[in-house]
């Protein structure tokens, strides 16, 4: 798996558009590997979140949009809360699901239709909106 | 002493049990809990992306409602407590989403209410979002509180879990001086003179909404949680939040079924807990929809 | 008089050169009015430069001298010394700076830089040629320094100047010298034993003729200049009598309080009445006043009863002792990044996670254990030891941003040093990265992982906590990408160094910088280390930044050479460029005496004036800005002087 490296393959546009939309400068992150470390949710991703950042470093966002990582986020800030470098990966993770979804390049993680009866019956208004909002945009 | 309060959707609907007590604890210490006339969903998860504007007006719309009846609103919900938090900081520093959220609002004076002008004057973050521990804390106090405890708690071991949106992130939320070790829920036990369970898994996430996407993610942070404070021999754990309760209580059926050995443990909502201490009749102490009935814990310590 | 200024422009490499033309400066500059040269070279401080300015001056018969090159702090005194080679009284010489000021500023624009540039050297032109020839000022000096603290660093720096034959004050606010280096165990990267290596030091510091060694006594205030210090010095209350104390131990072993000792960091206790370790300097006792049952009660008394010479003296109050010293070298030390602001790793309340110094009473062989590494909750042999990197350090957002230095080598100390201890067990080291930038630390750091099977993980750890007797650790092997859980027996916490708690306080009382974080600042980074800015002051050991023992023992000779070196003349000569006062127009109102921060000025009551003591001016200019009747000027800074400076900056 060899990675070419240039100027124009590490100032990809879209990853300066996480940038923009996430607020958080990725050049700051030192891949100390905290976020991950404390993410209660790790166990089920398939790219870590401090790997998420690094691919970003290295421009490789389409790896990054397809990833499983950025659908299990809980939103729990513990990463943010953390980081030594202030680097919010909640934030960052936002953007990356927004640019999924806004442009609908995949298939929303959660659909409307699919939150079974049960849920919307069951659980807290609070968790069914808040599932869609952030995994179905 | 009236406050505005803002119950949003869940205490609204789900979790009534939640805002029936909470409502009747503020009556006995003295504060009338006074619901917005009209309020909307906050949203439930605040977003974090740089350019959202629509994703917060429903929230902002709340605020601007509170602001109406006066400097502060009270809310109970981890989740609407965040969103409207860190809404109203948006509303205070972000010039240009303020400016923009502000037209919105602007449209709803025309358009709702032609005759009064619904919103008085622009939001720009008049009002401060309180928790209700906070008030308790603040505008109450806890040592006028523990004073008008009738059954003190005494030996009864509650742990208390604050997950996630109540502290995160900080620099924000500013709930606690101490992100990583918070102590208000402690000092508010101590008050009703319960044992304070210290467990380390206090400030992790129960799963969160991920329950209505991956039920099985969400319940290992759940049960890392639940099993956290049975270790350190809790009899019951208290929360602030609709959805940690569902996921911590109510699936700790799945729980059982998952893991062999698998020891229950009550969640109750913490007025509910200062309701028994207050000693507030039954018809707002509600337990029904509890999968784990909190009553014969607090039988054993003669507290029901 | 007529004006034959010599302007040199320097390229400073590519520094300046690279931004500003300065050919055409100093083209343009020969035409200006009072030039008589004007050159360009590309590093003027260097010996063919320095060569051709002095040339300039002699060919050109030069009144003055304009060098536009870098900032004064860098290379004034290698011009005026040039200038004084050539015979031109040296405050004839400036320095235009059009580096720092300029171009290193201005990258982008040459051409408004140039002209930025030419508009800086007429003003320093201007400057020049009302320039008056002087002298530095001659003051007498007191040939005695004072050492504050008695770490490493400062006995080093004591010893050397005493060696050197100049009598030394050694002022040490615990009870005993030694410092942090007393309680370490064995030392990176060849593990000799601390001990050994410190203690006859220790002794020697203490025996030795021109050393006065006070232990237990604080700097209460200082003031004076450089060569002419007086300094107040508290010596604290020990309620026993040292100079008849006869260090039996009897009070003691008979004292029946005992509190968490400071030296075994909480891992033993001492008494109310005690010596901090058995092997300290002066091995006399103190008596703890916040913790005496005599001082709470009334009661007890059993020291004094039991004291064989009489020594405990509970009426003993804070003495004040007055010395004078000409330089003065600050060796306050560092302590351990709080615990407590650790949240996540337990901030301090989980007894199996333990700080890298308590670590090291672990490891001592004169220490709580005997040596045998036992963790302290329930005294048994650890066998899954986990040490953190970088707690506190290198984290902006939530601690301290700068690297602490020598945490990547403790540990590895640490985790070599347990496993001689206990062979069966396993060390494993989280870390950022491996700071090995020492002789023989990279073969150190080889060494654990080869031979001592030591195991580094890549990531930094989020969570530390308690649970079923162990200490669970949630960390991350970045290299592979997985989280990581380790279920410790122990957690030794890598904490930062920050500045001694008092070095703010003490700070101030100099009158001397600190930096960000607290840490006393170097006249420059690279060319004046040990130097403070302000005169007379000196910098060793951890005080000034994160240092291990060979640094700070380096640094303490460094500071020894420099007092030396001052020590050398007879005399402290003295910047000229002080205020005075025009005798005729003083109206005697003392505006200035009271605005003064040095207590420079004095007032002569029989001429009804004020008049300033040039030994003690240091030109700051508060009075002359304060003097209703504008009669006090600075020298070579006159309000004339500014008035045509200032002209030169805007004329087009
Ligand atoms: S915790 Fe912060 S600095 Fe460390 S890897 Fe994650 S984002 Fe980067
Ligand atoms: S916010 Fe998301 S990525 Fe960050 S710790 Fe929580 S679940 Fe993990
Ligand atoms: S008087 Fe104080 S120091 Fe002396 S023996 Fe008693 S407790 Fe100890
Ligand atoms: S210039 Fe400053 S130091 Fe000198 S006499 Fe005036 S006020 Fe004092």
């Amino acid at each position: 798996m060899r990675l070419r490296l240039s100027r124009e393959v590490i100032k990809d546009d879209l990853v300066r558009r996480v940038e923009d939309l996430s607020g958080q400068n990725i050049a700051m992150c030192y891949q100390c590997g905290r976020c991950s470390a404390g993410c209660p949710v790790v166990d089920e991703m398939d790219i870590l979140p401090s790997e998420v950042i690094r691919l970003l470093q290295l421009g490789q966002i389409e790896e990054v949009l397809d990833s499983k990582t950025i659908w299990i986020c809980a939103s729990c800030l513990q990463c943010a809360s953390r980081c030594p470098r202030g680097v919010e990966f909640s934030s960052i993770c936002d953007a990356l699901r927004a640019i999924v979804l806004r442009r609908r390049i995949a298939t929303p993680s959660v659909d409307a239709g699919d939150v079974s009866r049960v849920m919307v019956t069951d659980a807290p208004q609070m968790g069914v909106v808040g599932a869609l909002r952030k995994l179905n945009g | 002493m009236k406050i505005p309060y803002y119950p949003g959707c869940t205490l609204h609907e789900r979790a009534l049990d939640f805002d029936k007590a909470s409502r009747e604890c503020a009556n006995v210490l003295g504060v009338e809990l006074e619901e917005l006339p009209i309020w909307t969903c906050c949203g439930a998860v605040f977003p974090l992306t740089t350019d959202s504007v629509m994703e917060i007006l429903a929230a902002v719309r709340n605020l601007a409602y509170a602001a109406r009846m006066g400097d502060k609103v009270v809310t109970l919900c981890s989740f609407c407590y965040n969103v409207l938090k860190r809404t109203n900081k948006v509303m205070r520093e972000d010039e240009e989403r303020r400016e923009k959220v502000n037209l919105f609002l602007r449209a709803d004076t025309e358009t709702r209410d032609k005759t009064e002008s619904f919103l008085k004057k622009d939001y720009v973050g008049q009002v401060d979002v309180l928790h209700y521990i906070e008030m308790l804390r603040d505008v109450v106090g806890f040592d006028e509180m523990a004073k008008r405890v009738k059954t003190r708690l005494e030996g009864l071991r509650v742990a208390p879990y604050y997950g996630c949106m109540l502290l995160r992130p900080h620099g924000e939320m500013k709930f606690d001086e101490h992100p990583e070790q918070p102590t208000i829920f402690e000092e508010f036990l101590t008050a009703l003179g319960c044992d304070v369970v210290d467990f380390p898994m206090k400030t992790e996430c129960c799963g969160g909404f991920q329950i209505v996407r991956d039920e099985e993610t969400a319940i290992a942070c759940s049960q890392t949680v639940v099993s956290s404070a049975v270790k350190r021999d809790a009899d019951l754990i208290i929360t602030t939040c609709p959805l940690c309760l569902y996921n911590l209580d109510r699936k700790q059926k799945e729980m059982e079924k998952r893991v062999n050995g698998f020891r229950k443990i009550p969640v109750i909502y913490f007025t509910q807990l200062l309701g028994i201490a207050l000693g507030i009749d039954d018809e707002h102490l509600d337990f029904s929809d509890n999968y784990v009935d909190p009553r014969p814990a607090l039988a054993e310590k003669n507290l029901v | 008089m007529e004006h034959r200024i010599g302007v040199f422009v320097c390229h400073c490499g590519s520094n300046i050169a690279g931004v500003v033309d300065v050919k055409r400066v100093a083209k343009q500059l020969a035409d200006y009015p009072g030039v008589a040269y004007s050159t360009d070279y590309l590093y003027m401080c260097s010996d063919p430069g320095q060569n051709m300015v002095k040339d300039a001056i002699k060919e050109h018969n030069l009144t003055g001298v304009v060098v536009s090159a870098c900032s004064p702090t860098l290379h004034e005194a290698t011009f005026r010394r040039a200038g004084a080679a050539a015979d031109l009284n040296q405050y004839r010489v400036e320095m235009a700076n059009i580096r720092e000021h300029c171009s290193w500023v201005h990258r982008g624009d040459k051409e408004k830089a140039t002209e930025k540039a030419i508009k800086i050297i007429k003003t320093m032109i201007e400057k020049v040629k009302q320039n008056e020839a002087l002298e530095p000022i001659s003051v007498p000096m007191t040939h005695r320094a004072l050492v504050v603290g008695g770490g490493i660093a400062g006995i080093q720096a004591a010893l050397d100047i005493a060696n050197a034959g100049h009598d030394v004050v050694l002022v040490e606010k615990t009870p005993s010298v030694g410092g942090h280096m007393a309680q370490l165990s064995e030392t990176f990267p060849t593990l000799d034993c601390s001990q050994c290596i410190l203690t006859p030091k220790m002794v020697e510091v203490s025996q030795h003729p021109r050393i006065k060694l006070l232990t237990y006594c604080e700097i209460d205030d200082v003031s004076g200049y450089v060569g002419n210090f007086k300094v107040r010095i508290k010596k604290k209350a020990a309620y026993v009598n040292r100079d008849i104390c006869n260090g039996c131990g009897l009070c003691v072993e008979k004292c029946p309080r005992t509190v968490a000792s400071e030296f075994e960091e909480g891992l033993a206790t001492r008494k109310a009445i005690y010596t901090p370790f058995a092997q300290a300097v002066p091995n006399k006792p103190v008596l703890d006043r916040d913790n005496c049952i005599y001082f709470e009660s009334g009661k007890c008394g059993i020291c004094q009863k039991i004291c064989p010479v009489d020594a405990v003296d509970y009426e003993q109050t804070d003495e004040f002792l007055e010395e004078e010293v000409g330089a003065i070298v600050v060796a306050t030390g560092f302590d351990l990044y709080p615990i407590v602001n650790i949240g996540e790793y337990g901030g301090g309340s989980i007894e199996d996670v333990v700080t890298s110094l308590q670590f090291e009473r672990l490891l001592s062989a004169s220490g709580p254990t005997g040596g045998e590494v036992r963790r302290p909750s329930d005294g048994e042999i650890p066998k899954e030891v986990v040490f953190l990197t970088c707690v506190g350090s290198r984290d902006p957002e939530n601690h301290v941003s700068y690297c602490s230095k020598v945490c990547c080598m403790y540990l590895t100390k640490h985790a070599m040093l347990y496993k001689h201890n206990v062979h069966d067990g396993q060390a494993y080291v989280f870390y950022m990265d491996v700071r090995t930038g020492g002789k023989g630390y990279e073969e150190f750091y080889q060494r654990a992982t080869e031979e001592d099977d030591v195991l580094y993980v890549r990531g930094k750890v989020s969570k530390v906590f308690e649970e079923d007797g162990k200490v669970m650790v949630w960390g991350v092997d970045t290299l592979t990408g997985r989280k990581v859980e380790i279920a410790a027996d122990l957690v030794v916490l890598g904490l930062a160094m920050v500045p001694n708690s008092t070095a703010v306080e003490l700070s101030k009382k100099l009158k001397i910088q600190v930096s960000e974080w607290g840490f006393y600042s170097e006249a420059h980074p690279k060319l004046r280390p040990v130097e403070s800015l302000a005169p007379g002051f000196y910098l060793a050991g951890a005080a000034q930044g994160p240092k291990d023992i060979p640094d700070a023992v380096a640094q303490a000779s460094a500071s020894a050479s420099k007092v030396c070196a001052l020590f050398s003349e007879k005399e402290y000569h003295r910047e000229p460029i002080v205020a005075w006062i025009d005798e005729d127009e003083c109206s005697g109102c003392k505006v200035c005496i009271s605005v003064c921060p040095y207590d420079a000025i004095e007032f002569d009551s029989q001429k009804g004036i004020s008049r300033i003591q040039e030994a003690i001016c240091e030109g700051c200019g508060a009075c002359i800005a304060a003097c209703p009747s504008a009669t006090i000027q600075q020298r070579n800074l006159t309000d004339s002087q500014l008035y045509k400076m200032v002209s030169a900056a805007l004329e087009d």
